[in-house]
């Protein structure tokens, strides 16, 4: 039965050190107030869940908050190569990361699997690709019926999994708008869901029929947090911040200006400093 | 400014532009191929579905996006899909005529790595990785390629194979259980190239304006094949360089939170 909480609580009570997290969203709907929020209360030994780690990811690792990452496509999206990540893979800086890299297809999937109550996912997939050679979590298996061969990765179940939507009703049922991605997936194979969303409302009466809707029961927490996908962005509310995205290429190229960068952007802000970054952004609604 | 006045990039991206068709469902990588599929959909190809991995069936950006899923995608598009949706129904259920693709190392044979430079574990580079490209690459009925011309992109050996190609050529895609086409087009700054009916091999077939064959071997990793007659591509038409400079200046401008 889906809390509302102050998002400081709901980070406290849901996440542990050592969790396998994953902070989901496809380039739309990055829950980048929870994860700044997980960076202020210093978790440590994480394993963190993406298909599409992107900046918030860059700044977990390189804050040194994660022993392992689980992932299928590591980089800023039209800009280049995650620079914390690369330090972290390639110089063991600030700490060593493990890596389990997969496909799209093969996340999704897998995903899917989780939220089913699936062991393992299979699809066809990875033909001729190495990373079977190098993933042991990448097997295959002969179709029953047809004895065709086909891919098969692990379920993906986190511990808890973020997202951030639209908005909530006054009972904690959550809309979740656009490119939808894949976090309905996320939060029902995860045993702990938390939601950031923009606002709060009183009812989802008189809206489509076929909305992408998480019910109350699905969500252990729910907190308000206007502007809490910043720099990505939320359909309906206000756009991408592409320029902080390619201002992001810098900050992370130097180990120094990135810590600085963090300290002033995350160690010392707040939650409720997301909606006065998106202020600029906003759409005519 | 005159009609010969273009870039070789400019040349590359009108020239990957003519390959699509109306009748294509194209799924677009990021970069250049999202600039020529924008290009086709502007000029000859209107009713052209181009669909990103974000899950937007049917998308008409004003602009680029910067990104897979950025929210121009979704507000254009006919309708909008979960990202397992995408891959399962309309990727690996075979609705996809072309895939189209960019690599940061490509082989002769069409192989893509966007995963590493230097060994996997200890990587000189550490590249973004596959993403969406492994299985658009199996399970698209055939794959396009566009990159830049360059000796570090287009080597003798490539570091990882992150999408299979045509492995080490002739039928090697067969072997490996694959009945889609895969690369069947590469067009570079330079050229445009075909795979050779038997070996596979990547062979140039039609050179851009101005371009001599040296220039194709001295950007290219690889002793290249050329066909025994070599078209000249035509030069990009006034409307689609106009499109293309017109698309790109929208681009920028709205990139910059102009």
């Amino acid at each position: 039965m889906a809390r509302f909480l102050p998002l400081s609580e709901a980070v406290a009570e849901n996440l542990n050190d050592g969790d396998t997290v994953a902070f989901e969203g496809f380039t739309h709907l990055i829950p980048t107030a929870a994860a700044h929020e997980a960076i202020r209360q210093e978790f440590a030994d994480l394993t963190l869940i993406r298909m599409t780690p992107d900046v918030v990811y860059d700044q977990m690792i390189g804050m040194g908050m994660a022993k392992k990452l689980v992932f299928s496509y590591a980089g800023n999206p039209g800009v280049g190569l995650l620079r914390r990540l690369r330090d972290a893979v390639e110089n063991g800086f600030p700490r060593s990361v493990e890596i389990e890299e997969h496909s799209h297809a093969a996340m999704a999937n897998a995903y899917e699997a989780g939220a089913a109550g699936l062991p393992c996912a299979i699809f066809r997939g990875y033909r001729g690709a190495e990373l079977a050679k190098v993933n042991p979590n990448i097997k295959s298996i002969a179709c029953p019926f047809t004895g065709e061969e086909l891919a098969a990765v692990p379920a993906l179940r986190p511990d808890v999994s973020f997202i951030h939507a639209q908005k909530a009703d006054l009972q904690g049922n959550v809309l979740i708008e656009g490119i939808v991605g894949v976090q309905k997936e996320a939060a029902l194979a995860a045993r702990r869901a938390v939601v950031t969303v923009e606002e709060l409302v009183d009812d989802f009466d008189d809206l489509h029929p076929n909305l992408c809707i998480l019910p109350h029961w699905t969500v252990t927490a729910i907190a308000v947090v206007p502007g809490g996908a910043h720099p990505s962005y939320t359909h309906g509310y206000y756009a991408r911040d592409n320029a902080e995205y390619l201002e992001w290429d810098k900050i992370a190229a130097d180990r120094e200006v990135f810590r600085a960068w963090m300290d002033e952007n995350v160690l010392q802000a707040a939650p409720d400093d997301f909606a006065k970054r998106v202020e600029k952004l906003r759409l005519a609604r | 400014m005159s009609k010969s006045d273009f870039t070789p990039n400019e040349m590359m991206t009108v020239a990957a532009s003519r390959a699509l068709k109306s009748e294509d469902v194209c799924f677009v990588g990021i970069g250049a191929p999202s600039a020529a599929c924008n290009i086709a959909r502007l000029t000859h190809a209107p009713d052209i579905t181009l669909i990103y991995e974000s899950g937007t069936i049917g998308t008409a950006p004003d602009v680029l996006p910067l990104s897979i899923g950025d929210g121009e995608l979704c507000d254009t598009a006919l309708t909008t899909v979960p990202v397992p949706e995408m891959f399962r129904y309309w990727l690996q259920g075979g609705r996809i005529t072309i895939g189209f693709l960019g690599a940061a190392q490509l082989d002769r044979f069409g192989n893509i790595n966007t995963t590493v430079v230097g060994d996997y574990d200890h990587p000189k580079v550490r590249l973004p990785g596959g993403g969406g490209a492994p299985e658009i690459a199996s399970s698209s009925q055939e794959v396009y390629i566009t990159l830049a011309q360059s000796k570090r992109s287009m080597v003798e050996k490539i570091d990882f194979y992150t999408s299979f190609g045509h492995g080490e050529g002739g039928d090697h895609r067969q072997r490996l259980g694959i009945d889609t086409k895969g690369p069947t087009l590469l067009i570079t700054d330079l050229a445009i190239w075909k795979p050779d009916p038997a070996t596979r091999e990547f062979t140039v077939v039609s050179l851009h304006p101005g371009v001599t064959r040296e220039m194709v071997q001295e950007t290219c990793g690889w002793t290249v094949k050329f066909a025994e007659t070599l078209e000249e591509t035509p030069p990009p038409s006034e409307l689609e360089l106009a499109t293309l400079r017109d698309l790109k200046a929208r681009t920028e401008a709205a990139h910059k939170g102009a």
